[in-house]
């Protein structure tokens, strides 16, 4: 038999892959081929975003690249023996994953290299658009850059949403010597993982990003502040760095424009408060994760006392994207306040979650109905969470609400980083409304009283409204006081945002808090223990 | 394991050296002394503090600030399990549950024979694979309490 052709083949190396069995494959497909004396290429891409198909594997055919999944290690030698190296047609066998109804019906412009694209490698990153945009930047003036990102509409994806070229037009109209990029890559939101999904699929995105907004602010060094929960995420960034320094794309002269940028990684250590600004700051100082009193803005005066650019992972990483095909190109999609795409990761009890990209205007139902196929459990879906533990809770009755920043707030409910976690009907709402406050009351950093006692207050009260099951309203009324309290007399979102999930809770679903609870709080324990394991 | 004072001795002050330059550098020592000796011994804090021109106070306030420092070292085996919204929405109380009476530990403590410790987390950004759970550094998706029966029997930890 003739000697085979080289074969490229992709198991994602993407965390949530790697969680599902991703390196035995990769392992299993190595050892297997090499027993077989077949040549192949093992690329430890992205993940697509479809994870109930992880690990999914493709091979790269002359017709195109052919997907497989979920493939376990187990299903390789199989997977062989049915062609899997030229496409063969087997049981998991899913053909061209880009034409998967799941990925076609997406805009994907953020995550477009995600799942496609080798991290490791910046010239495959090159050759699918990467540094187009650094390359128009480089020939712009720092005040047209900042113009064509406030152009583009781009409000920061973090959770904030505020504008992102203005807040990069105040740094840029500070005079000083130093100034900063900071990256907020301390993604904590449950039912969130965009952020960790391009820097372990596209870091290159980001370090592009930062650079083009330290040449727009005229800041020289940047710092990602990556939470310590995202090692994977760590290691695909100190890779991508390495070699973005090595080829001059970071360092002192890049590209020979004379320009200085580079990037440090800064860990965090388990603190939910750090991916508040301002005590994302604190603790890259090297202190406790405290909240600080604004004015004055980071913009104005940010880490190190500097004038510093805080923005989120997604953010930075379409700046790229928007340089480098038009502001206008971006501001069309979407609608109203809500131009460009929105991540959005729908995650919990759902038949098929990950990732979706779109314009702006899906709404909830689309999202978990079409997208998600409802339940992973088979049941009705009772509540979704929007936004993440400080994010309302909303009944089936709203999932017409469109996942945009003005519909949600009409909604009395918030975007957030634009995670959504379903939940089906065994869920209890009085539990949810519990564990919001003590979720505040474990995280909050002891700076402001109505958070650091109010939430511990709040638990107290949940659990004297539980055990009264409605018998008095006073419990009620004080609670929805200690809400106010809480919202109004933070100084940040944790405090200022943790009555969203109660009160949504409170208001769609009293049935929980009053009539008897599907499951009584206190012996929640004993019947989460009794649950069948087998 | 126990830890000497010129082993701790030793490990801050390389760690004290290699960041020192940099701004801000608390952090970061104190994740290169985790990294190494498995915790932020007590008997540290005051080298830190003195090498870094700081209080013993600040020092314990950063320490004791973050869920990440411990002060001894874990088991042989931590489970770091999430207990986060996503994860409860997938059963994740009764995996919570199920994993406190199978290894015999509240969240937060090590058993008496050194072999497991158990942490609760509040994600670890693998939602959509929920319930998840990092074990040993390796990330783990779907995680049942048949995954979990089957990691305790192999660390030997008695029913």
């Amino acid at each position: 038999m003739s000697a085979r052709a080289m074969v490229t083949v992709f198991v994602p190396g993407d965390a949530g892959a790697v969680s599902l069995g991703a390196d035995d494959v990769a392992s299993a497909l190595a050892r297997e081929c090499r027993r077989r004396e077949w040549p192949i290429r093992v690329v430890r891409n992205g993940s697509r975003g479809l994870y109930w198909l992880e690990p999914l594997v493709e091979v790269r055919t002359p017709a195109g690249r052919v997907a497989y999944g979920p493939v376990r290690a187990t299903d390789i030698p199989a997977l062989l023996d049915a062609g899997l190296l030229d496409g063969g047609p087997h049981a998991l066998r899913l053909g061209d994953i880009e034409n998967h109804e799941w990925l076609r019906s997406q805009q994907r412009v953020t995550a477009a290299r995600i799942g496609v694209v080798d991290p490791n490698d910046i010239d495959d990153y090159i050759a699918h658009g990467g540094y187009a945009g650094l390359n128009k930047a480089l020939a712009m003036p720092p005040r047209e850059i900042v113009r064509t990102v406030t152009d583009s509409g781009l409000r920061g994806r973090g959770g904030a949403a505020f504008p992102t070229g203005i807040k990069w037009q105040t740094v840029l109209d500070q005079e000083t010597a130093q100034k900063y990029i900071a990256c907020n890559a301390d993604e904590g939101d449950s039912g969130t993982f965009a952020d960790r999904m391009l820097m372990e699929g596209d870091p290159f995105a980001l370090i592009e990003g930062m650079t083009i907004a330290g040449l727009a602010v005229g800041a020289t060094q940047g710092y990602i502040y990556l939470r310590v929960e995202y090692p994977h995420a760590a290691r695909a960034l100190a890779r991508a760095l390495h070699v973005a320094r090595e080829r001059g794309y970071l360092g002192r002269n890049l590209r020979d424009s004379g320009r200085d940028f580079d990037i440090a990684v800064r860990l965090g250590a388990g603190a939910y408060i750090c991916g508040e600004e301002t005590s994302m700051l604190e603790s890259l100082e090297g202190r406790r994760g405290e909240v600080r009193v604004r004015p004055p803005l980071p913009a104005i005066k940010g880490l190190f006392g500097q004038p510093t650019v805080v923005n989120n992972v997604v953010t930075l990483a379409t700046v790229p994207a928007i340089l480098a095909r038009g502001a206008e190109f971006y501001r069309d999609l979407g609608f109203d306040k809500s131009r460009g795409t929105v991540l959005l990761q729908l995650a919990g009890n759902v038949k098929r979650g990950g990732l979706v990209e779109r314009a702006f205007g899906l709404t909830v139902s689309q999202l978990v109905h079409d997208y998600g196929g409802g339940t992973a459990s088979g049941r009705p879906v009772r509540a979704v969470q929007v936004g993440g533990p400080l994010g309302a809770y909303l009944p089936p009755s709203a999932f017409d609400t469109a996942l945009d920043y003005e519909s949600l707030a009409a909604r009395s409910a918030l975007l957030g980083h634009a995670g959504v976690v379903v939940f089906d009907d065994t869920v209890d709402m009085a539990r949810m409304a519990r564990f919001a406050l003590e979720f505040c009351a474990i995280e909050s950093c002891g700076k402001c009283t109505p958070c650091r006692v109010g939430s511990t207050r709040g638990v107290e009260l949940v659990d004297r409204i539980l055990a009264n099951r409605g018998a008095g309203n006073g419990e009620l009324a004080l609670l929805e006081e200690l809400c106010d309290t809480m919202a109004n007399g933070s100084l940040c979102g944790l405090g200022g945002l943790t009555p969203f999930p109660v009160r949504s809770a409170l208001k769609h679903f009293p049935e929980d808090f009053f009539s008897g609870a599907r499951v009584p709080l206190s012996s929640a324990a004993e019947a989460a223990a009794s649950v069948k394991m087998s | 394991m126990t830890l000497d004072m010129p082993a701790i001795e030793r490990c801050v002050g390389s760690a004290v050296a290699r960041m020192k330059a940099e701004p801000g550098p608390l952090l970061e020592i104190l994740h290169s002394v985790q990294n190494e000796l498995g915790c932020v011994p007590p008997e540290s804090v005051p080298l830190i503090a003195d090498a870094l021109n700081l209080s013993r106070a600040e020092v314990h306030g950063v320490v004791s600030f973050y869920h990440h420092f411990r002060g001894q070292p874990a088991g042989q085996h931590t489970i770091k399990l999430c207990r986060a919204e996503a994860c409860q929405a997938m059963n994740g109380d009764a995996l919570a549950a199920f994993a406190r009476q199978r290894l015999g530990l509240e969240f937060g403590e090590t058993r008496s024979d050194g072999k497991v410790t158990l942490e609760a987390v509040y994600c670890l950004g693998n939602c959509a694979c929920a319930p998840s759970a990092m074990i040993d550094g390796h990330l783990r998706g779907r995680l049942d309490a048949q995954a979990l029966t089957a990691l305790a029997d192999d660390w030997g930890v008695p029913e």
